[in-house]
């Protein structure tokens, strides 16, 4: 029983290690050197990165943002709740409000168009989960994110909440639509 | 009052009496809450079952808050601090530091724990194990956590009070064991762990009555997952130095080597703790630099640890194994392995379960752009229940099928179910993590009631596989929680009804012999075993299989993220 029993030689830390133990350790090194570029790798070569933008904001200040945009390019109404489709102009500033138990309003974008893409939350923690791409971030209030998003693919998204929020947690839906030009 | 010792005549194990009353009183609160948490989980698969959904929505969400704080916590750290106590005071023939303090230890986690529970069960505080500000719980669910956190500190305290003492006394020869060095790494990552705790915890407390205004949900985020995700590096490092002392007793087994093996625990102790960042890749206010870093604990250097014990854990097996003369062909020191004996079939699932299934998908998850496709999905309880229900719960199992039996001095009963057992549980729990990771890969969330978003204003339908897979993760739950329920039974049966060994309890003040180093090996005796000058090419070419699914995987996922939207 020697891994229970103290080491056999006084002084184990000059044994000699076994030839398996040395390849395997210079293998399983340079996979992880490899996995730890490849993230740089990917911020400067690859297309789906999120760059760290973000600032502080006050749900006041952000929800304020977000009416100014639903004034201004609100194109249609859906749902029996009347929910706001916004049709912000290619390459501006966008904003998502998740709050209990919704994301308001719906966005509509056009295919191949760069948005900036800033939510937060009026009150408690959310997550951004984009369905069927299955893009999730989490979403804290105080912090304006900001998403520098192109939609690829044209189509009808679904917004679901990924992070716990409450008792109708589960009903916290939203849409997005992505148009071609 | 002079300390009294037993030698068990068995085992050659001799047991400090205090530190025997203790390891028995945290191991029947560990399966006690074993058995409370795996009822609790299966309660969430039943009710994630799409076609059953067994609880309403406000019971769910209360059923998950208990169900992760009673296993991912409670169970295991219970667990932990009998194997703290076994791996200083009965490996090193020792007495265990201040047991009155010890047991004082012992009940502020057992009154803690009841304080959380209580506060669960009153509904206020249905909150999740993670109880993200500034979403709100009962003060008495953080007070219950802390006191259950302290309680916890200080068995480990007394842990290194014993390594003190041993070293003092000179109970044993030269340096401690592999198996007590891994159990010294899981000691010290918990003060990390429990010291994070302390920080963001003791706040949120003073928060709930009222006397602080606010709590930032980032700085929030940032250091409880400092407790929380380091309290599973304590799992790993406790579950490894498990392996080492299962393929010891039921084998012989030594290390292959003192230094790399013990090497391997030092990065553990290095760079685990920094993981918290794994929780916060997808965060708005944590700069790029400082996630890729974290993330990857320096430039993956703990992932190089466990890759490590992943081949000397079942290399010193095989070189145990042939040197007996099972050294033909590959394989033929696994395959005539004790595959009956529940100690070494739990072992050895745990191990190849936690590299498969816990290990592979936890690194990739990890990456910090891959980390878009799978955050908060339901593929991360799918990733952790491989590590922690298939890795560290298995380990611990296949551990108590020896340890209880020769602790409780009776033996052990239905042999033939304990046989079965682990085949249950791991298998069980391995097609869970599948079938979650499944799920989770289409876009299903967890910690979510309904994924058919009954009475939101728009509708939304995943595809219908994500609904047969949530539907096999429930039958694969109910699968592992009767192989859990068939471990408790043996458990306590065995304690209350096994057959008494004819072991005398003569404890005497005598102080036990000096431990005495392990039996030398001949320099280069590895030699006569193995293939084309590797001692272990059985598990070298396992390893390397482990490799090849991990390179597959990973380059899978980033090639399916660069077909995506591009975000910048």
């Amino acid at each position: 029983m020697s891994s229970l029993l103290p080491p056999a030689e006084k002084v184990w830390w000059k044994q000699p290690i076994d030839r398996v133990e040395t390849v395997w350790i210079v293998i399983a090194l340079v996979w992880c050197l490899i996995m730890f570029f490849m993230m740089p790798y990917w911020h400067v070569y690859g297309e789906q990165n999120y760059s760290g933008e973000a600032y502080r904001t006050t749900p006041q200040a952000f929800t304020a943002k977000v009416g100014e945009m639903v004034e201004q390019h609100t194109v249609r109404h859906e749902t029996d709740r009347m929910i706001p489709v916004v049709r912000p102009p290619a390459g501006s500033d966008i904003y998502l409000l998740a709050r209990l138990w919704e994301w308001y309003p719906v966005l509509e974008l056009q295919k191949g168009e760069t948005y900036r893409l800033h939510v937060s939350s009026a009150d408690w923690q959310h997550g951004l989960s984009i369905q069927p791409i299955n893009v999730n971030v989490q979403i804290l209030p105080g912090y304006d994110m900001v998403l520098t998003i192109t939609p690829t693919i044209s189509g009808e998204y679904a917004l679901v909440c990924n992070e716990y929020c409450g008792i109708l947690h589960h009903a916290m839906l939203g849409k997005l639509y992505v148009v071609d030009n | 009052m002079k300390p009294l010792f037993r030698t068990c005549p068995e085992t050659g194990l001799v047991w400090h009496k205090s530190a025997e009353s203790l390891i028995k009183a945290n191991a029947i609160a560990a399966v006690v809450f074993l058995a409370v948490g795996g009822f609790l989980g299966l309660l969430v698969a039943l009710t994630r079952w799409p076609a059953l959904q067994i609880l309403d929505a406000a019971r769910f969400y209360q059923v998950l808050t208990g169900h992760g704080i009673v296993t991912l916590l409670v169970w295991i750290i219970f667990f932990e601090i009998a194997l703290l106590y076994f791996c200083s005071a009965v490996l090193l023939r020792c007495r265990l530091a201040m047991p009155r303090v010890a047991w004082v230890g012992f009940g502020l986690m057992l009154g803690g724990a009841a304080i959380a529970a209580v506060a669960i069960l009153q509904g206020g505080s249905s909150v999740m194990m993670t109880s993200y500000v500034p979403m709100p719980a009962a003060p008495h669910f953080y007070l219950g956590l802390i006191l259950f956190a302290v309680g916890a500190l200080i068995g480990t305290f007394i842990f290194f009070g014993t390594l003190v003492i041993a070293r003092d006394e000179r109970t044993y020869e030269g340096s401690i064991p592999l198996v007590t060095f891994g159990a010294l790494t899981a000691a010290i990552i918990a003060v990390f762990t429990i010291a994070s705790g302390a920080i963001i915890l003791i706040p949120t407390f003073l928060w709930s009555v009222g006397y602080i205004s606010e709590i930032d949900p980032l700085m929030y985020r940032l250091v409880w997952w400092g407790m929380g995700h380091s309290s599973q590096q304590i799992n790993v490092a406790a579950q490894v130095a498990v392996w080492y002392a299962i393929a010891a007793i039921v084998f012989g087994a030594r290390p292959m080597s003192e230094k790399v093996s013990r090497g391997a625990f030092l990065l553990y102790i290095m760079f685990i703790s920094i993981a918290s960042a794994h929780h916060l890749l997808v965060d708005p206010g944590v700069g790029t630099e400082w996630k890729i870093f974290n993330t990857s604990y320096a430039m993956y250097l703990a992932v190089l640890a466990s890759l490590i014990h992943g081949l000397t854990v079942p290399g010193s097996i095989e070189v145990a194994q042939r040197r007996k003369g099972l050294n033909r062909g590959l394989f033929e020191w696994l395959r005539k392995a004790p595959w009956g004996n529940p100690a070494f079939s739990g072992m050895f699932l745990s191990l190849v379960g936690f590299g498969f299934i816990g290990g592979i998908s936890g690194v990739v998850m990890g990456v910090e752009q891959i980390n878009f496709l799978i955050h908060n999905t339901i593929y991360v309880p799918g990733h952790f229940h491989g590590t922690v229900a298939l890795g560290t719960t298995l380990a611990f199992m296949a551990l108590s099928f020896w340890l209880v039996p020769v602790l409780f001095r009776r033996e052990l009963i239905w042999p033939k179910l304990a046989s079965w057992q682990p085949w249950l549980f791991g298998i069980g729990t391995a097609l869970q993590a599948f079938f979650m990771m499944g799920a989770g890969t289409l876009g299903v969330s967890r910690r979510h009631w309904d994924m058919a978003f009954t009475g939101s204003a728009f509708e939304w339908a995943y595809p219908g596989m994500a609904y047969t897979m949530m539907g096999l993760n429930g039958i694969s739950a109910i699968m592992a929680v009767t192989g859990g329920a068939a471990f408790v039974l043996i458990m306590v049966g065995t304690i209350f009804f096994g057959k008494r060994k004819d072991i005398p309890a003569d404890y005497s003040t005598r102080r036990p012999g000096l431990l005495k180093r392990g039996p030398a090996e001949a320099l280069g005796s590895h030699g006569s075993i193995g293939m084309k000058g590797l001692a272990t090419p059985g598990t070298f070419v396992l390893a390397m299989f482990l490799m090849l699914v991990f390179v597959v995987y990973y380059v899978i996922n980033y090639a399916y993220l660069a077909t995506l939207w591009k975000i910048a």
